[in-house]
């Protein structure tokens, strides 16, 4: 296991640039997610530390070994694909024996690893089949099994569970997350799923257009979106975006939200940022999670909290909660509510809002104002 | 309604099956006609009826044209070419299919520059008539020391059928998911061992093809066979010619007839046993491409 280190790594082809000057520190044991629409470029990057691609510039060490200009199977690196890429001519012993027989591993030692990696995913019971006979659960298993084999430096994950239906990958996510917990193993996942990266990662690069939007912490990314592109790809439903103009009150500032005919919606911002304070009088994106509102009627609001009024447009319950979309001064805004809550379209009602959880960010640069 | 188009349904299918019927009689005719004569006394067939059984059945003419018909000076039958002809393919299918495999995993999983042109440059090379390429190679052969040698036909129609073979395994590998490459390189897999290991094993389909293609190729080619052999590096076809034009006096066209299948036996059998794999494999490299 060991640390990765991207350093100013970029890309073009011809005149387009695939990755803009991309730099990332792993320290051994993280779980890096690289996440982003697709024709991000987070595919690329990964190839590029696999070493199946070369970058135009910049450089890649792993475990403070530069391993730039070095050959994939020089690398000491295993990678799981999202077609599995098993080798269909060989059976699953012999797909997780491969790497091991390409390094000329000693054959009783080889025979070892199969099996304490087959006992280790559970797949003692299919060591013989050949991939065509296997399901798309199994499959995985065999492929993620090739790539412990080795026990490489640095395990590289390309969309593993994209291929796989809806419960299946759940279960499977869970299971990569226990492999990294018990392994410790540094890891780079590739996804275009938010969820899943919010789910494994304990950094989350978010990529978009070649460009990294943000690298964090799960929570950093959700609560802290460093623009109004992470805020609006990370989390389902996504956070609300609604211009404001943030006006001088008594108390401090107040978001004042109007767009179209609707009557105009005041809230106030109790104890604002020096930062945000800065932006007095002017126009600024307020970013609001669904979950951060809840129904006023009949609860006190906390210290952070503050009432506002909206019209109820669609309610959706899911069943352990009920997302309503609100008209709020004419923009829509989607609240996480109880499941039992009782609304109907058309009606008003009013609402509290946590600030504690309100971004903002600069209407111009799109950027957390922080 | 369904009793209407089903009845619709069964006379279309008496209908197909008429004229695919009758279209394999027609085909199967030579046949019919080669194998009824070659067992044949000359006489019936000179004062009978072409169409007509045997009346005195005899295997007589099969021998002759296997063991002791005159071809040319020799009165050795076919058995020595056919013999030769076999030294010449089996070595040249190999070749040129191993070759195809190589050019067809390099134009695929290395795209340099240039790979599409060399490609079409390969691709070219089918086109070229025969009869342009005998003077330039006839020199090369003289050359290399190998005319007039089985050696050296193996050579010519092996280079003749990289162009075919290239294209086989190029369209074939184009369809190769890339992630199994990829993934044999990242697990250490070198060069040829990504090829041998990964890209052959899983290539039955299209070797087959190639295979088949060039055995028949190679075992009915007579161009070449007759412009660089000689009397002792003949192939099957020179000799079956030879056997035609050398009779003395009279015309055996029984032995004519069981010399012509004996020739044809080979390429008979490959494509009976391998026949389905061909449609399979031509299929197989033409849906994705």
């Amino acid at each position: 296991m060991a640390s990765l280190d991207l350093i100013n790594v970029e890309k073009s082809f011809g005149p387009n640039k695939i990755l803009h000057d991309i730099s990332i520190n792993l320290v051994h044991g993280e779980f890096l997610v690289l996440v982003g629409p697709s024709g991000c470029g987070k595919s690329t990057l990964m190839n590029i530390i696999a070493g199946l691609e070369e970058p135009s510039g910049g450089q890649l060490k792993l475990d403070g070994r530069d391993i730039t200009p070095l050959a994939p199977a020089d690398r000491n690196i295993s990678m799981v694909f999202q077609s599995y890429a098993l080798y269909p001519n060989m059976t699953v012993a012999k797909n997780i024996e491969f790497p091991l027989a390409m390094r000329k591993v000693e054959k009783s030692k080889r025979a070892e690893r199969v099996k304490s990696v087959a006992t280790l995913l559970q797949i003692e019971h299919l060591l013989d089949r050949k991939p065509r006979q296997l399901s798309g659960g199994q499959r995985q298993r065999v492929a993620i099994g090739r790539a412990l084999a080795r026990e490489p430096q640095l395990y590289l994950f390309d969309e593993p569970l994209s291929n796989l239906d809806a419960q299946l990958r759940l279960d499977m996510r869970t299971e990569i997350k226990k492999l990294h917990q018990r392994l410790g193993a540094t890891i780079v996942y590739v996804t275009h799923d938010q969820i899943e990266a919010m789910t494994l990662a304990t950094r989350i690069a978010v990529m978009k257009g070649g460009v990294l939007q943000q690298l964090g912490s799960p929570y950093e990314v959700y609560n802290k979106p460093a623009n109004t592109f992470v805020a609006g790809f990370m989390g389902s439903p996504r956070m609300n975006l609604v211009k404001a103009r943030l006006a001088k009150a008594s108390d401090g500032l107040a978001l004042e939200i109007k767009k179209g005919e609707r009557p105009l919606v005041r809230i106030p911002v109790p104890s604002p940022s020096s930062a945000l304070s800065a932006h007095a009088g002017g126009e600024v994106i307020a970013g609001i999670r669904a979950e951060a509102v809840r129904l006023a009627e009949g609860a006190a609001a906390g210290p952070m909290e503050r009432p506002f009024d909206a019209r109820v447009e669609v309610t959706e319950p899911t069943g352990a909660d009920t997302l309503v979309v609100l008209d709020l001064g004419g923009n829509e805004f989607t609240v996480r509510l109880e499941p039992d809550v009782q609304l109907k379209p058309g009606q008003d009602a009013r609402f509290l809002v946590d600030l504690s959880k309100l971004v903002c960010f600069d209407t111009a640069t799109e950027r957390l104002i922080a | 309604m369904p009793e209407q188009r089903s009845s619709g349904i069964v006379l279309q299918r008496v209908f197909l099956y008429a004229v695919l019927l009758s279209l394999a009689l027609l085909f199967l005719l030579p046949v019919y006609v080669m194998v009824c004569n070659s067992l044949k006394p000359l006489d019936e067939i000179r004062s009978g009826n072409l169409m007509a059984l045997p009346i005195e059945w005899t295997i007589e003419p099969w021998l002759t044209a296997w063991s002791t018909a005159q071809i040319g000076v020799q009165p050795t039958g076919l058995k020595p070419y056919f013999y030769n002809s076999f030294l010449l393919v089996v070595p040249a299918v190999v070749i040129s299919t191993l070759i195809g495999a190589l050019n067809g995993y390099i134009l695929t999983q290395f795209r340099f520059r240039g790979a599409n042109a060399l490609f079409a440059a390969m691709l070219f090379s089918v086109f070229i008539p025969f009869q342009i390429v005998l003077i330039p190679m006839a020199k090369t052969l003289g050359v290399l020391g190998m005319a007039g040698t089985v050696k050296g036909l193996i050579f010519v129609n092996s280079v003749y059928g990289i162009g075919f073979t290239t294209l086989f395994f190029r369209n074939y590998y184009a369809a190769f998911p890339q992630e199994l490459v990829r993934s044999a390189r990242i697990d250490g897999a070198d060069f040829f061992g990504v090829l041998f290991r990964i890209l052959l094993p899983s290539s039955g389909p299209i070797i087959v093809v190639t295979v088949i293609w060039q055995f028949t190729n190679i075992w009915n080619e007579f161009l070449f066979g007759a412009s660089f052999s000689d009397f002792s590096s003949f192939p099957i076809t020179v000799a079956l010619n030879n056997l035609v034009n050398s009779s003395t006096g009279v015309k055996e066209y029984n032995v004519h007839f069981a010399g012509a299948f004996i020739a044809a036996v080979p390429t008979l059998i490959v494509y009976l046993v391998s026949g389905k794999y061909f449609v399979r494999g031509l299929m197989a490299g033409s849906v994705k491409g």
